[in-house]
């Protein structure tokens, strides 16, 4: 088994661990209490407007999407940790089959790792500080970090010899 | 004690390391020593076959899904969502709670059918990929193919327990929110997390004594045209749909979620001051953002699981028993309909049904060609079970 092939296997299963327990613990403990927040804001806002408390409807439709916005990267998180693992374990078992050398191989391996971490990470930013650059940037950054690797895959995969 | 058996040494295939223990065994592409790696009903034949099952049968419950269930619902909810605005509009508060429950027991109708489709095909993944780990898992035969049939079992009654969750609903359990279909999705999701564990523990066993290479005979070193194209062609559709997701984060999610929130707001305007048609504007305007984030989203994650389908699908090539002309045929179906479905569920809010129904016939070409790759793993067993120098 070459470094890229270890390298891919093991950040994937370790990734895939991380994104498990990360997704266990918010399942655990904050999913519930997030949907219930989530729909009774919004049944909450259809009751106050047929009360006609109209203020309070609306800050309840705001309070449903501030809860929608944390409850929809959070769940993108956990889902991308594990998927990006999951991908990068497959490439782990076909990554010999890439037709470049052993250290662009690596290199290859370890920007596909670097950006499954730091994209989904990005995203679980924004979800801590609602609108700021530095969280939108480093999900950007992640994602383009993954998009050249998996590029760089597609050629060495497309130029191996028949 | 051993934790696994000494792997059978095909002939030509290994040799014998100093220590007279097992070296990697990198079978060529010889009918003998793809043989040797796929011993008569052991643990890595059954994921093969149980995996490819697993995912035409999830796929096949998505297609069934999207043409009878999905756009009905979607409907219903909408005349829900009315029915909630019309009792704004009436001052009837007990009106809004009424329709706030049938649009949950909506919501639980679909989640529950999409999550039945999910955890099928995700299920299906996984038996092709722990199929190709098993080089590397140090557990006796037996271990093995009990826990294969272990996560074979759990990956068939996740689904079905899950499917059954809206139906049986809470009916003669002894829990007062956990019903029996849900006890039997969570036993069976016990059964994978053991069998998982297992499978684990036989790698831990592996890379912890570092005597041998590989367990048993590695998958066959194979350079098809079909192999190459299923990994390129599989990376480019993860790729794609990366890309995708990137774009529908960048230029389309906030404004979305922006959309969300004001429109609900109009409606509940509009509602409050008795303009029932404004109100049914807005849910109209609501149904249609809501089916934009839907195409959006599946669009992405089915063209990155088909990726990830093709990659897995071209280290069973071997086990292929076709010629290689319909070989050729499955795998030019598979990637068009991988490619396909997407595509038309993106395009379903342009040209509408016609679109939708394009997107299932892709759907179909993908469980066609499972279905065809599955009998040529089939005729190849068959082969292979009938006697020495039939496997050719």
């Amino acid at each position: 088994m070459s470094a890229a092939s270890k390298l891919l296997i093991f950040g994937g299963i370790a990734l895939a661990v991380f994104g498990m327990l990360y997704g266990l613990h918010y399942a655990l403990f904050v999913e519930h209490q997030t949907l219930d927040r989530m729909g009774g804001s919004l049944a909450t806002a259809f009751t106050n407007a047929a009360d006609r408390h109209m203020s309070e409807a609306h800050t309840a439709i705001a309070a449903y999407g501030a809860t929608r916005y944390d409850y929809v990267r959070q769940v993108d998180v956990h889902s991308h940790w594990i998927g990006l693992a999951m991908l990068m374990i497959v490439l782990g078992v076909a990554i010999d089959h890439v037709a470049f050398g052993d250290r662009i191989r690596f290199w290859i391996a370890l920007t596909l790792l670097v950006g499954s971490l730091v994209f989904p990470l990005g995203v679980l930013l924004q979800s801590e500080s609602h609108g700021a650059a530095f969280a939108s940037a480093t999900a950007i950054v992640g994602a383009a970090i993954v998009t050249v690797a998996l590029a760089a895959v597609v050629v060495g995969f497309a130029r191996q010899s028949g | 004690m051993a934790v696994w058996e000494p792997p059978p040494i095909p002939p030509g295939g290994g040799q014998r390391g100093s220590a007279g223990s097992a070296v990697r065994i990198a079978p060529k592409d010889t009918p003998a020593n793809i043989a040797a790696t796929f011993p008569a009903m052991g643990a890595r034949r059954l994921l093969v076959f149980g995996g490819i099952a697993l995912i035409a049968g999830g796929m096949l419950f998505g297609d069934i899904f999207a043409v009878f269930v999905l756009h009905q619902n979607g409907g219903q909810t909408g005349e829900a969502l009315l029915a909630a605005s019309r009792a704004v509009a009436a001052q009837h508060p007990s009106g809004v709670k009424d329709a706030f429950g049938q649009i949950g027991s909506l919501l639980e109708d679909r989640g529950t059918k999409i999550d039945a489709h999910v955890h099928m095909t995700d299920a299906g993944y996984l038996a092709l990929l722990l199929a190709l780990i098993q080089p590397y898992v140090a557990l006796s035969a037996g271990r093995k193919k009990f826990l294969a049939k272990l996560f074979l079992i759990g990956g068939v009654l996740l689904p079905l327990g899950i499917f059954l969750i809206h139906y049986v609903g809470v009916a003669y359990s002894p829990f007062s929110v956990i019903g029996w279909a849900s006890i039997l999705a969570d036993s069976a999701g016990a059964l994978l997390i053991i069998a998982l564990i297992g499978e684990l523990w036989g790698l831990w066993n592996h890379f912890r004594s570092m005597r041998v290479g590989a367990v048993e005979a590695e998958l066959p070193e194979d350079r098809s045209w079909e192999r190459r194209i299923l990994l390129a062609g599989g990376t480019l559709l993860v790729l794609l749909g990366f890309l995708h997701g990137a774009w529908y984060a960048g230029t389309m999610l906030y404004e979305h979620e922006a959309m969300e929130t004001r429109i609900l707001n109009t409606m509940l305007d509009g509602a409050s001051a008795n303009n029932l048609t404004a109100a049914g504007r807005s849910v109209a305007d609501y149904g249609a953002l809501q089916a934009e984030k839907a195409v959006n989203i599946a669009a992405h994650s089915h063209i990155i699981e088909f990726g990830l389908l093709a990659i897995l699908l071209s280290f069973v090539q071997p086990y292929v028993f076709l010629d290689a002309e319909w070989k050729r045929r499955w795998v030019t179906l598979l990637l068009a309909g991988s490619i396909i479905l997407p595509v038309f569920v993106l395009l379903e809010l342009k040209l509408g049904l016609v679109s939708g129904g394009i997107a299932d016939i892709g759907g179909l070409m993908v469980i066609v060609a499972l279905i065809g790759m599955l009998v040529g793993v089939l005729r190849y067993s068959g082969r292979l079970d009938a006697g020495p120098g039939a496997s050719a």
